[in-house]
């Protein structure tokens, strides 16, 4: 008889580990909220945050962000139900709505370095971009995740640990929607009053 | 764009004195090759221990790296004390400033990450399974990983002195000094990224430590249930996992600074390295917890066994051990109450570090009544303990005396400060590690340690270390600043007094290597049979030394604290149950993935201190690569049979 190695199930800790990790993932961006909070006024004669948001452009890149939240809850149902080809089309939908969130971020970073307001301008700038940049980092490796997990769908079906790497993506990409709301309120919305 | 970056041939040329550790480093590594290749050992090292995930031989590879950047370590401590000791104004030493500020620089870094913490790991990593009746860690791919990124930290950090230099701003490093500006050399790079590295080795360890003890104990063992050990490295890895983000970000801000050019930290538009200073203690003082935290720990295993008694207020030891936790991230501000923060801050930060002191004093508490009346043993790791009572005490209460605001704006920047901090990591944390490492070497080895050598070794040590640093105190209190590369001649004396502590020290460590050498040549002498120190109250003790690769062939069903002593004392019966054994049992499967993605991540770090881009985005596309390729790896288990 063979016996496993471990107490408990292995998804179990693999589960657990990464809410962990998620939770030092947070602290990684309190770092960069304080840093930020510190240094929003230190703009040493560059602009400053209420001149460089637009709010109404931000909210689309926050819709877009959301229903990729939404569209990856739907692909965790589709899992659950064991309904392959649905989860590969959610997962899909919430890759385009992520990439699109990408790209209007990184037009807007390009906006703000064409009018001369790069990152080297002043330190609230600095803070402002790392802040940003980190989160859009962020996105754009859970996108490269996301792909792997889908070729892990396609070959091996909805098994044990396809789900528990799915199970991970999900809670990494509704973590980040989180620090995106945080974004949306401490650095657009305080910043446009 | 160059195709080195901005490495050039000149990069390798030193001056006479760096040019020693430079070729000692290259030699090393060539004779390390030629030793290999003449004993022909490559495959046994590629099978047995680059590509292990077994936690036991982790913790051997650990101990290693502790040890050969401890004498690392030491012969930067002897530089220092040799320049102090005869640089007068006049006859300024024998070391140029800006190498002598690389050389404390080094050595405090090289003290703390890369022997304090493999040393704090390879402890956690022998012990923590064991004690928790498990047969390995919740992930020990990534143990592995750990491991080798913090070797590939060690390995940039060697680097330095091979190709460019090392950071000459002290061990934090705070700017402005090392921004671009006033260090334009790729020192503090080397710095950033050694440790950049490292710390993702770290964090990974806490992560998976924490739920190795979370997830991963024997049944029937509660948290209550759990030894004192088991409580601190939970206690320890938690400060891990809340505390080293904080050190990725202060580090990677500083790092933008210098390559990106942008301006947290400068002094122009509008950077603040008050800012830097905050984050990175944020960072540091629950740093010095993680530490302690651990070797408290191994004093509440070794106190009972060698006392016979078992841990007096293993409760209040619990609370304590949390509550220090939880504290240890509201004392920051004392490391810098001279930045002028306001007296009403200070005086929290100056009261909350007094708090601190409460918890630890229960502590030592419930050592001193576990000892009172027992029938104690003085084995060596009971010796490295009460060595560490009476040093830690003086260390804690000159730690009290200066988080007293005031008074710490005398004594901030002095030696009576570099003298505190020894006393704490060498007199606690080191003690401790030592007393661990005598604990536990019979059960991962199977033999014992040559019980005369290791007290010699301790003797040295401890004599070594008062005489070392009690001068530190009294030059700090005459107003002798630390780093200085030339000294008043009024305190020469005490320099070289304190010169004469380290050369005692150092016989300490040769001592030590003594006692490796006579106790490997007379191990068929000495086995260590299950219980070698005869009182053993925790699981370890239950199984052979060394354990098999499985540990436990069943797991026991833990009914009590101190399970193995209950179940001596009942004959059998209390205590703990054993099952009938398994025939085979899923174990994890050795896999290259954790050294071949730290060699790349190696790379990484030194393309991006030359500004090797290309290379830089190749070994970044390659860690990735590994990543994903480990994830579609299936055969990561394999059977044993007992």
């Amino acid at each position: 008889m063979t016996h496993p190695s471990t107490h408990s199930g292995q998804a179990d800790k693999v589960t657990f580990g990464f809410w962990v990790y998620l939770m030092s993932d947070c602290v990684l961006f309190a770092g960069l909220f304080a840093t930020y909070a510190v240094l929003r006024t230190a703009t040493f004669g560059g602009p400053a945050i209420d001149s460089i948001v637009d709010l109404p452009y931000v909210l689309g890149e926050t819709l877009l962000l959301l229903t990729s939240s939404f569209t990856m809850g739907l692909a965790m149902l589709a899992a659950h139900a064991g309904k392959k080809h649905l989860t590969l089309a959610a997962l899909t939908a919430t890759l385009m709505l992520g990439l699109g969130f990408l790209t209007m971020e990184v037009y807007e970073f390009a906006h703000l370095l064409g009018a001369g307001h790069g990152p080297g301008t002043s330190a609230f700038l600095s803070s402002f971009f790392t802040l940003l940049g980190t989160h859009g980092l962020h996105v754009a490796l859970g996108s490269v995740w996301m792909l792997v997990v889908m070729a892990h769908v396609y070959v091996r079906g909805l098994v044990g640990g396809t789900r528990s790497k799915l199970m991970c993506l999900g809670l990494f990409w509704h973590f980040l929607d989180i620090i995106w709301i945080f974004i949306f309120t401490f650095v657009y919305l305080f910043g446009s009053l | 764009m160059n195709f080195f970056g901005i490495l050039t041939f000149k990069d390798f040329i030193h001056g006479p004195i760096e040019t020693v550790p430079q070729l000692m480093i290259v030699l090393g590594a060539l004779g390390v090759v030629a030793l290999l290749t003449y004993f022909k050992r490559w495959g046994w090292l590629y099978r047995e221990w680059l590509t292990t995930v077994d936690h036991k031989k982790i913790a051997v590879m650990y101990f290693i790296l502790a040890g050969i950047m401890l004498v690392r370590g030491m012969v930067d401590a002897g530089m220092m004390r040799l320049q102090q000791a005869i640089s007068v104004p006049g006859s300024e030493g024998y070391l140029s400033p800006d190498h002598y500020a690389q050389i404390f620089t080094a050595h405090g870094v090289i003290m703390i990450f890369f022997v304090a913490m493999p040393f704090m790991f390879a402890l956690i990593n022998l012990a923590t399974p064991l004690l928790l009746g498990a047969r390995d860690v919740a992930y020990p791919f990534l143990n592995s990983l750990s491991f080798w990124l913090t070797a590939a930290g060690a390995v940039l950090i060697n680097l330095s002195l091979v190709v460019g230099e090392f950071a000459a701003t002290g061990w934090l490093a705070y700017p402005p000094l090392s921004g671009l500006e006033f260090s334009p050399g790729v020192g503090v790079d080397y710095y950033i990224w050694a440790l950049q590295v490292a710390g993702v080795g770290t964090l990974l360890a806490g992560i998976n430590f924490l739920v190795t003890i979370i997830k991963m104990r024997a049944p029937g063992m509660t948290l209550m249930k759990m030894p004192v050990f088991a409580w601190t490295t939970l206690a320890s890895m938690i400060l891990v996992i809340f505390a080293f983000p904080i050190l990725t970000v202060t580090l990677g801000l500083l790092s933008l600074d210098r390559i990106a050019g942008m301006h947290f930290f400068t002094t122009d538009l509008g950077g603040s390295a008050m800012l830097y200073v905050n984050l990175i203690w944020a960072w540091g003082h629950p740093e010095v917890y993680i530490l302690i935290l651990p070797a408290f720990g191994i004093f509440s295993e070794l106190v009972p066994v060698f006392a016979r008694k078992k841990l007096f207020g293993y409760t209040s030891m619990v609370v304590a051990t949390m509550a220090i936790a939880v504290l240890s991230f509201v004392v920051w501000v004392h490391h810098f109450f001279t930045m002028g923060a306001g007296a009403n801050v200070n005086a929290f930060f100056g009261i909350m570090t007094m708090v601190i002191a409460i918890p630890t004093g229960v502590k030592v508490f419930n050592w001193l009544f576990t000892m009172f009346r027992g029938r104690i043993t003085f084995a060596t790791p009971m010796l490295w303990f009460m060595g560490f009572l009476t040093t830690f005490i003086l260390g804690g209460m000159t730690g009290v005396l200066m988080s007293i605001p005031g008074v710490d704006f005398q004594f901030h920047n002095s030696l009576f400060l570099v003298a505190h901090f020894h006393n704490m990591i060498i007199g606690g944390v080191l003690f401790g590690f030592f007393a661990g490492f005598a604990y536990w070497f019979p059960k991962l080895f199977g033999f014992k340690l040559s019980e005369v050598w290791g007290k010699r070794a301790f003797w040295c040590w401890f004599w070594g270390f008062l005489v070392a640093f009690m001068p530190l105190y009294a030059l700090g209190i005459m107003g002798a600043t630390r780093r200085l590369n030339v000294v008043d001649p009024a305190w020469q004396p005490l320099f070289i007094v304190a010169g004469v502590g380290l050369c005692i020290i150092g016989i300490g460590v040769l001592m030590q290597a003594v006692q490796m050498y006579v106790s490997i040549r007379d191990r068929k002498n000495n086995p260590a049979g299950s219980d070698p120190w005869e009182n053993g109250r925790t699981l370890e003790w239950s199984i052979s030394s060394p354990p098999p690769a499985y540990n436990f062939a069943s797991i026991p069903v833990v009914h009590t604290r101190d399970p193995y002593f209950m179940y001596k004392e009942g004959g059998g019966t209390g205590g703990m149950t054993l099952a009938k054994p398994h025939d085979e049992i899923e174990m994890p499967a050795s896999t290259p993935m954790g050294f071949i993605i730290a060699i790349v991540a190696t790379v990484f770090g030194f393309a991006v201190i030359w500004h090797i881009w290309w290379l830089a985005a190749l070994a970044l596309v390659g860690i990735a690569a590994c990543v994903v390729a480990r994830s579609f790896e299936t055969d990561i288990e394999k059977p044993v049979r007992i």
